[in-house]
């Protein structure tokens, strides 16, 4: 997270940004000059960031959300998935690449399958949690009034549920975008390949660019999610009386 | 308001079993409740009251034996559809936290898939039967007070017109001043509405109030007693049944009835301006030591005293005023409290349009409570006894 340092350092220099670049450049700093003139070299990384987080996500995300529904109702599976998942959440990032890559080769492919089994604990855990903290009461009037078992889950479980859902969403995206600077490892490209590519991690303002959109990135899904959660449930705002 | 009719509940030998234990927790409960009455089932915690209640909806289901409804087995229905005909309330509400306040009254109208307009328009109706503004509306639960919220859960479970309600300890979570007005606005929503109640409480004073019967049930499922208020309390059957009504069960018989039930004493009446020896004569063979002066519409006086009774007249304002005033229809309990209160002991009893009717004394209450006619009578509309 050194990167939003950095960032805030760029930002400061940028008002002395008086042609000496070169100088700037050879001594090893961190140059605005460099990074306005350059910039056009991270878009394209980015958007791989971009896509390789939001794929990995959304997939675990319809994973992760399926295995809760299934645990919810088969509580037994709870602790089974939560040690899978678990396994999966703490293998070395760089392993699992290297494990993969004689099965799916070298590619977006292989980041993708990691990257969402990372995604996959923390999303169970909180669909679970979600469902485990709605009100009893709730659920026992709901069937009391002649509300289906998926009626019940549709249009009282997970509606209350999805705030804690959506914060698991949240917690998933904010940690995929950091490990998906590994996906250059596996060839998939993403800002990785601006930090650890070529010799590109001795030059510190290429790093600190490169992390630092990171972290932004990071923080825009972080608050475009928020504001989703916020979205989906209005009734969390007015209760006060 | 659209009214379907009230439909009888009748367990037969209903049993409940939970593996893993010895002890049935419902031993095979065999009572009925007639179309449109209150039945409070009523006990300590562990006595299968809720047991009880929640087989009627098979939100449990039965082990053995059965529960009719308008002598139809729940056994043979649809869960969900046979939810959706009983009406629901728990102790805790259980409104839908997400859900404004109309969504949640119209939740069974949804299930039961009405149109738009006629839902909206029974949201409407309810709010104002449960007496909340219709800016309540689109509030949410998490807005609102309990005593508020207490009232859209009963909206809630009115809102398709059930023949039979199920209420679990409804106003348990209500502070008791707010719990006595729910209590009485409920009873005076049942004198309209005439449905058929299960009522389920652990507290004794609420199931007199608001039972038109009351099953008294003991651990294990055992049904102690079924009967009326009245009866429950003149003649609790057993230790059990004694202990739990209480040891001032005379006293909160008081609050189950009421004046005009009494065998009254006649008043000896008479107008101003008439000779005393008419009072003296009307005196003859009363119970009361004094002659009542009344108006010409029979309203009261007061008193004459041993004054005014040596006097040729029966004058306009008599020596003692004629209090306590006493309502016919009010609760003896609050009768009685006047009458000690007072220095003469009695005092008259009036109608609605305040005249005389007779006169009550301490005395005729405490002969009443023990002459065993007060067993016979069913306080037939309970509404606003305060207990």
């Amino acid at each position: 997270m050194g990167g939003a340092v950095g960032l805030v350092l760029a930002a400061v220099q940028i008002r002395d940004r008086s042609g000496e670049a070169a100088t700037c450049i050879s001594q090893n700093k961190i140059c605005p000059g460099w990074i306005l003139d350059n910039f056009g070299r991270y878009v394209d990384p980015l958007l791989e960031h971009v896509v390789l987080t939001v794929v990995a996500v959304t997939v675990g995300f319809a994973i992760a959300f399926g295995l809760g529904l299934l645990a919810y109702r088969r509580r037994w599976l709870i602790g089974p998935i939560t040690g899978a998942t678990g396994i999966l959440y703490t293998l070395p990032s760089l392993a699992v690449f290297f494990l993969l890559l004689p099965i799916t080769g070298r590619g977006f492919l292989t980041a993708v399958i990691a990257l969402t089994a990372y995604t996959l604990q923390i999303i169970f855990r909180n669909v679970v949690a979600g469902l485990d903290n709605v009100p009893e009461e709730a659920k026992d009037s709901g069937r009391g009034m002649g509300l289906t078992d998926s009626q019940l889950l549709w249009q009282v479980e997970l509606p209350l549920a999805l705030p804690e859902i959506v914060a698991g969403v949240r917690i998933a995206a904010t940690t995929t975008v950091g490990l998906a600077t590994l996906a250059v490892y596996a060839g998939a490209g993403g800002l990785g390949s601006e930090i650890v590519a070529g010799s590109n991690i001795t030059f510190r303002t290429g790093v600190v660019t490169a992390g630092g959109l990171a972290v932004l990135l990071a923080l825009v899904f972080d608050v475009v999610l928020l504001l989703v959660q916020r979205a989906l449930s209005p009734w969390k705002r007015v209760q006060t009386a | 308001m659209a009214n379907q009719p009230a439909a009888s509940v009748e367990y037969r030998e209903a049993v409940k079993r939970y593996p893993g234990q010895d002890e049935p927790a419902l031993a095979g409960l065999s009572l009925t409740v007639d179309a449109g009455d209150i039945c409070v089932l009523v006990g300590p915690s562990g006595c299968g009251k809720t047991t009880a209640m929640r087989l009627v909806n098979r939100m449990i289901e039965l082990s053995d034996g059965d529960v009719l409804i308008d002598g139809q087995s729940v056994r043979r229905r649809d869960p969900a559809e046979l939810r959706r005909q009983i009406g629901y309330v728990i102790q805790q509400i259980g409104l839908f936290p997400h859900r404004t306040i109309a969504q949640n009254i119209a939740t069974v109208p949804k299930l039961l898939g009405w149109d738009e307009a006629r839902t909206k328009a029974r949201v409407e109706e309810l709010l104002d039967l449960v007496s909340l503004p219709q800016e309540m509306r689109d509030r949410y639960p998490g807005q609102l007070s309990g005593g508020q919220r207490q009232r859209v859960g009963v909206a809630r479970a009115l809102a398709a017109d059930p023949p039979v309600m199920l209420m679990d300890e409804p106003f348990g979570a209500i502070d008791p001043i707010n719990r006595e007005r729910l209590q009485n606005e409920f009873l005076r929503l049942q004198r309209e509405l005439r449905k058929t109640i299960l009522f389920v409480t652990h507290d004794i004073d609420e199931a007199l109030k608001m039972g038109d019967r009351i099953a008294v049930m003991q651990k294990g499922g055992h049904l102690a007693q079924y009967a009326t208020p009245q009866e429950l309390l003149m003649a609790p059957a057993g230790e059990f049944v004694e202990d739990f009504v209480g040891s001032d069960r005379a006293l909160k018989r008081l609050a189950l009835l009421r004046v005009r039930d009494v065998d009254l004493w006649q008043a000896p009446l008479v107008r101003p301006g008439r000779p005393t020896s008419e009072a003296r004569a009307a005196l003859a063979g009363s119970d009361v030591p004094h002659p009542l002066v009344v108006d010409e519409q029979g309203r009261p006086l007061g008193w004459m005293s041993e004054r005014d009774l040596a006097g040729e007249l029966v004058p306009e304002r008599p020596g003692t005023t004629a209090t306590p005033r006493i309502d016919q229809d009010d609760v003896l309990r609050d009768a009685l409290s006047d009458l000690l209160q007072s220095e003469t002991r009695y005092g008259p009893v009036l109608d609605a349009e305040g005249r005389v009717v007779g006169v009550l004394s301490v005395e005729l209450v405490s002969e009443f409570l023990t002459s065993g006619d007060a067993v016979t009578l069913e306080a037939a509309e309970p509404v606003d006894v305060e207990l």
